[in-house]
């Protein structure tokens, strides 16, 4: 059994706005549900299975579901992957659907850590690894550091080739009159910004931003009646990476794995990629992703995003045409909603006209979510033009 | 258990922050180890594969014999990033070097390299163990750069890029 084909997505909608004084999490939550169900041209009445991850507050799907009014669902789902969550919650919903569970569904992504900054939720001091990994002091930025430095050492990846993915980034986002950081930039400037965490510098982390996005996944027969353009899912694939009996190795992510089982589920290779949304929590996380996923040579990442690879519309691989998490948008410090959410803006023909890759036809999304190399969750997705 | 007499200097006052680790039955053995100065690791008894992080089940063959025994206390630096902004316990803190090390019996551990100069690290470079009081009876296992005898500055082959732990290939 396959999803190939079995579900299309019918709405999405990215929020407008970077950093939101003066509402709730909730509010943003429903403004995004009720923008991405305008999109598709449904309505709350319609939504009959609801997604949502470990940004949703309270009760799993349950307090969500609640507020937003959702009295009809027959399915939920609050899988929490991190940033990757949405992008599975993509697949899920297409499972769903192919196998009669639900029509139309919902997913949700909002927060607000730019105005309502709160402290990290402590449930990890009970994770099985904390005792021998907390004490040290380890940060996100930093546990993504280790993962680079070990890429340049395994392979002779250097900073400028990093920096290339953050200046491919900055060229897109300087269309998206919405982008945090809309300002292209050099090699030299993300060089010269300050070092966080050797070797990653500020300008190779992504931005920090309130707001959130929502999508619409509807059977064919629904998509049918719908006055706008669908996008039909191809495939999925996921897998969280752990080390378990073996020594852990930084140098690669779940893409290994959950990118062939997307590809395959599609009935395509990454060649026939004709754009990608690549996770870019960090200019490494994109490095070591397009490499897992296949799209070049294991350790051959660096040379490729330094030839103008990325760049859109015209490059090998054109990605992150809204300027990604690098420069445009990272809400709640999950990137997967946007990720798919660009990714239909492309086959729709959507994407601002400098960047809108000509005759889309397939597109691809990945997520990443946890520590790049130690303990992650990938999630990829292949979507494709509904009439492909 | 009986053991040789630990070989690492004893637990000290560390300069950087050493923040009590999380405890629970699982691994208190291992973390009352390190008050006396000692590494201890869990080999299964049925794969014969050591087990890290400490756990009760083998996570390559899923038996729950395994035994406890005592590291030698020396590996080589396998990742390593100097960070500037740390958060929680080291939020204010100067500079400090987050690192894996992998062990001479295998495990790659998450711990700090202490004693070095920012110049002087460098991906696979020996290291050994030393201990840093945690205040709550503990102490973190963390290391130190492992220079020859004698020498007060690392060896330049410490620095060659090419120079790769023994048994790596790629």
């Amino acid at each position: 059994m396959t999803i190939r084909g079995a579900a299309r997505i019918a709405g999405a909608y990215e929020h407008p706005d970077r950093k939101i004084p003066g509402k709730s999490i909730p509010q943003v939550h429903a403004e995004v549900a009720l923008g991405a169900l305008a999109d598709a041209g449904l309505a709350v009445a319609d939504v009959d299975a609801y997604f949502c991850a470990g940004d949703a507050p309270g009760f799993g799907p349950v307090s969500m579901a609640d507020y937003l009014g959702l009295k009809r669902l027959r399915f939920a789902d609050s899988t929490e992957t991190g940033g990757s969550s949405y992008i599975a919650h993509v697949g899920h919903a297409a499972a769903a659907i192919a196998t009669g569970k639900c029509r139309v569904a919902l997913i949700t992504l909002a927060g607000l850590p730019r105005s309502q900054p709160v402290p990290r939720p402590s449930a990890s001091a009970l994770a099985p690894e904390a005792g021998f990994e907390q004490p040290y002091g380890p940060t996100t930025v930093s546990m993504y550091a280790l993962a680079a430095r070990r890429h340049m050492y395994e392979y002779g990846t250097t900073s400028a080739q990093l920096a290339a993915i953050k200046v491919a980034a900055s060229q897109h986002a300087q269309h998206n009159p919405n982008a945090m950081l809309p300002q292209p930039v050099t090699v030299e400037e993300v060089l010269e910004s300050p070092m966080i965490s050797d070797p990653l510098h500020r300008l190779d982390c992504c931005v920090v931003s309130d707001g959130g996005g929502a999508l619409v996944v509807v059977a064919p027969e629904v998509a049918a009646r719908l006055p706008r353009q669908t996008v039909t899912v191809l495939g999925h694939g996921e897998s969280p990476k752990v080390s378990a009996g073996s020594p852990i190795d930084l140098t690669y992510t779940g893409a290994v794995w959950s990118g062939p089982r997307a590809f395959d589920e599609a009935g395509i290779t990454p060649a026939d990629v004709d754009y990608a949304s690549i996770y870019d929590s960090f200019t490494i996380t994109v490095l070591q992703t397009i490499e897992d996923l296949g799209f070049c040579a294991k350790g051959k990442g660096g040379a490729f995003v330094a030839d103008g690879a990325l760049l859109a519309p015209h490059g090998a691989l054109p990605f992150n045409t809204d300027g990604g998490g690098l420069c445009n948008n990272h809400p709640v410090n999950r990137g997967g909603m946007t990720k798919v959410i660009e990714a239909v803006r492309q086959l729709r023909g959507e994407a601002h006209p400098a960047v809108q890759v000509p005759d889309c036809q397939i597109a691809l999304a990945h997520g990443n979510g946890g520590s790049l190399g130690t303990r992650s969750a990938a999630a990829t997705l292949v979507l494709g033009r509904a009439d492909a | 258990m009986t053991t040789p007499a630990p070989s690492h200097p004893a637990p000290s006052r560390p300069d950087l922050p050493a923040p009590p680790p999380a405890v629970n039955p699982e691994t208190r053995e291992f973390w009352e180890a390190t008050a006396h100065g000692r590494l201890l690791l869990k080999r299964c008894m049925d794969c014969g594969i050591v087990i890290w992080y400490p756990r009760v089940i083998c996570p390559e063959c899923a038996s729950l014999r395994t035994e406890w025994f005592e590291a030698a206390g020396r590996g080589r630096l396998y990742s390593y990033t100097v960070n500037h902004r740390g958060e929680g316990a080291y939020q204010g803190s100067p500079p400090f070097v987050l690192a894996y090390v992998e062990l001479d019996e295998g495990p790659r551990l998450m711990t700090n390299v202490v004693g070095a100069a920012e110049s002087e690290l460098a991906v696979g470079m020996p290291v050994e163990l030393v201990f840093h009081e945690t205040g709550d009876g503990f102490a973190l296992p963390r290391f130190r750069p492992l220079f020859p005898q004698g020498d007060t500055v690392p060896p330049h082959n410490a620095r060659d890029p090419d120079s790769r732990p023994p048994g790596e290939s790629h």
